[in-house]
């Protein structure tokens, strides 16, 4: 097992977070990972982008130009990387920042308002947690219990108290997009 | 996964210096490396150690040759044009005999160029990098273990040689994660006492001096010959390499980043049925020469790829000696090279299109 996932949005939704409780889950489930942001000019407030591979294998170089899956959370990075997936490969589309559907018709699709629905948990700031959800439903390479366990890692002592709340966004996604796969 | 933790390759080489003895750190910011300055300046005051962010390069790299010479390991880092600028103070420490630790994260150039990882750094610090006959030993290290593990040589090395290190990484290799396991921590109290360092005589012997300057031109041939003689052995004891599918027909020479993307170039490869193997040299200088004639017999060609246009394949050319064809492909100025790219040289190397 080898997956590679390139996550892009704008510079404050956490796509480098996102990316970094991936690579955290899957270190805890003992696999092999590597995480490598963009860190141009974006990190200061264009669009981000970070890939993370998830390999049972060493990872041999941790860029990767033809991803199995993107996780897109603005208009930007849809037409920045929608053409680079592998055919037969993923996009989770947020629609609440972008209005254009796939064009590629090769493409496993869920799109979802992952920046609504967070807003409807109460914090804007959990889309990237409701779009990592959507993610892990469709391709399950790690827990999700691993990537809350991350959270516990990754969180300073006063900030524990969101992780009902980021549990509830992982959860959220999951189900709208196990939803849009059965429908 | 006892013991591992994910850390991004610069914090991860800051913390393995403090746990090889670095007690010292000196530097002045610049992308892509301010990880480790930043780490630095909260973690140092942490073991009793002290941070300073100099007022310029030159000053940080002199003040590396000040702690150094004092008998302590100290450190400093910088990405290449700031690296260029510390080139004064690496030759006085080679000449001076003094030991330190240079990092250089290197980024696309020449001039300001920009903050994408490059490796365009090779000959400026495989070869001295400043004025004078002299030679750091240069580290390449792929992957953000490894970085961390020749952090520790590094300063060893530095120690027993009693000369300047360079750890060449670049901007991928700082800026990305992965887990690693970081080494014990070394008690700088532990280590060998430095009769030669400058700790003051308590008023027990005579002062020693750290010097590098030489009027009497026969003492300053002879200094370099000393030198000479030490970095012989240098080059006879502490080569690195490692060659993944040793009993291949053709090889990749890569190292750093590079390397690992060559990695999965090779691997298609062999999944088409080519018999490729991978040639990573893991110390730049000394250049692991060796490594290469275990492979030299039976090897049918050699394809170096690098992120610049052509340096370490001149190295490469010099080891194998017109014995078998050198190709090479590289990009730069930050642009890195894709598999796919790696795996057209590869074929057109193994379909017997490499030039001599």
């Amino acid at each position: 097992m080898r997956l590679a996932v390139i996550m892009a949005g704008f510079g404050g939704q956490g796509v480098m977070s996102m990316g970094q409780l991936l690579a955290y889950a899957g270190m805890f489930e003992g696999k092999e990972v590597t995480w490598l942001p963009s860190y141009g000019p974006e990190m200061r407030g264009g669009t981000a982008n970070c890939t993370v591979i998830v390999s049972d294998e060493p990872v041999a170089s941790p860029v990767e130009t033809k991803p199995d899956a993107c996780i897109i959370m603005n208009r930007p990075s849809l037409d920045r990387f929608e053409g680079a997936v592998v055919p037969g490969g993923l996009l989770v589309i947020n629609t609440s920042l972008c209005d254009k559907p796939a064009s590629r018709g090769d493409l496993r699709v869920v799109a979802l308002p992952a920046t609504d629905l967070a807003a409807e948990l109460g914090d804007v700031r959990v889309a990237n947690m409701v779009a990592l959800g959507a993610f892990l439903a469709v391709e399950p390479v790690v827990q999700a219990a691993s990537v809350v366990d991350a959270l516990k890692k990754a969180l300073p002592a006063h900030r524990q108290n969101l992780i009902p709340l980021n549990e509830r966004a992982l959860a959220l996604g999951a189900e709208t997009a196990r939803a849009q796969l059965t429908a | 996964m006892s013991g591992k933790v994910l850390m991004k390759g610069n914090e991860a080489l800051a913390e393995a210096a403090v746990r090889a003895g670095c007690r010292f750190f000196f530097g002045y910011p610049i992308t892509p490396q301010n990880e480790i300055p930043e780490y630095m300046s909260g973690r140092l005051p942490e073991v009793g150690g002290q941070f300073i962010q100099a007022e310029s390069e030159l000053a940080a790299i002199n003040m590396v040759y000040g702690a150094g010479g004092a008998g302590a390991r100290a450190m400093t880092s910088s990405s290449s044009p700031g690296v260029s600028l510390k080139q004064e103070g690496i030759s006085y420490m080679a000449a001076a005999e003094v030991p330190g630790v240079i990092v250089n994260m290197v980024r696309g150039g020449p001039g300001l160029g920009g903050i994408q990882p490059a490796q365009s750094d090779y000959f400026q610090a495989t070869r001295g990098g400043g004025h004078g006959d002299y030679r750091t030993i240069v580290f390449g290290p792929a992957t953000v273990q490894e970085m961390v593990d020749v952090v520790g040589k590094a300063f060893e090395l530095a120690d027993k040689y009693r000369t300047p290190v360079v750890i060449l990484g670049d901007g991928m290799l700082g800026q990305m994660m992965e887990p690693v396991v970081l080494p014990e921590p070394i008690d700088p109290a532990s280590l060998p006492p430095k009769a030669w360092a400058t700790t003051g005589t308590g008023g027990r012997r005579p002062p020693v001096v750290i010097n590098s300057l030489y009027l009497d031109a026969a003492e300053c041939e002879a200094m370099n010959r000393r030198l000479q003689a030490k970095y012989r052995e240098i080059c006879a004891r502490e080569q690195m390499a490692e060659i993944a599918f040793p009993d291949s027909e053709y090889f990749v020479a890569a190292y750093g980043t590079t390397a690992r993307i060559c990695r999965m170039a090779i691997q298609e490869a062999r999944a088409r049925g080519h018999r490729v193997g991978l040639l990573r040299p893991v110390t730049l200088w000394p250049f692991p020469a060796e490594a290469f004639e275990t492979v030299i017999g039976r090897a049918k060609g050699f394809l170096t790829v690098e992120m610049s246009l052509g340096q370490m394949v001149e190295d490469v050319r010099l080891v194998v000696a017109g014995r078998a064809p050198v190709s090479f492909y590289g990009r730069t100025g930050g642009v890195v090279p894709s598999s796919d790219e790696i795996l057209i040289e590869i074929e057109k190397m193994v379909e017997g299109g490499g030039s001599m």
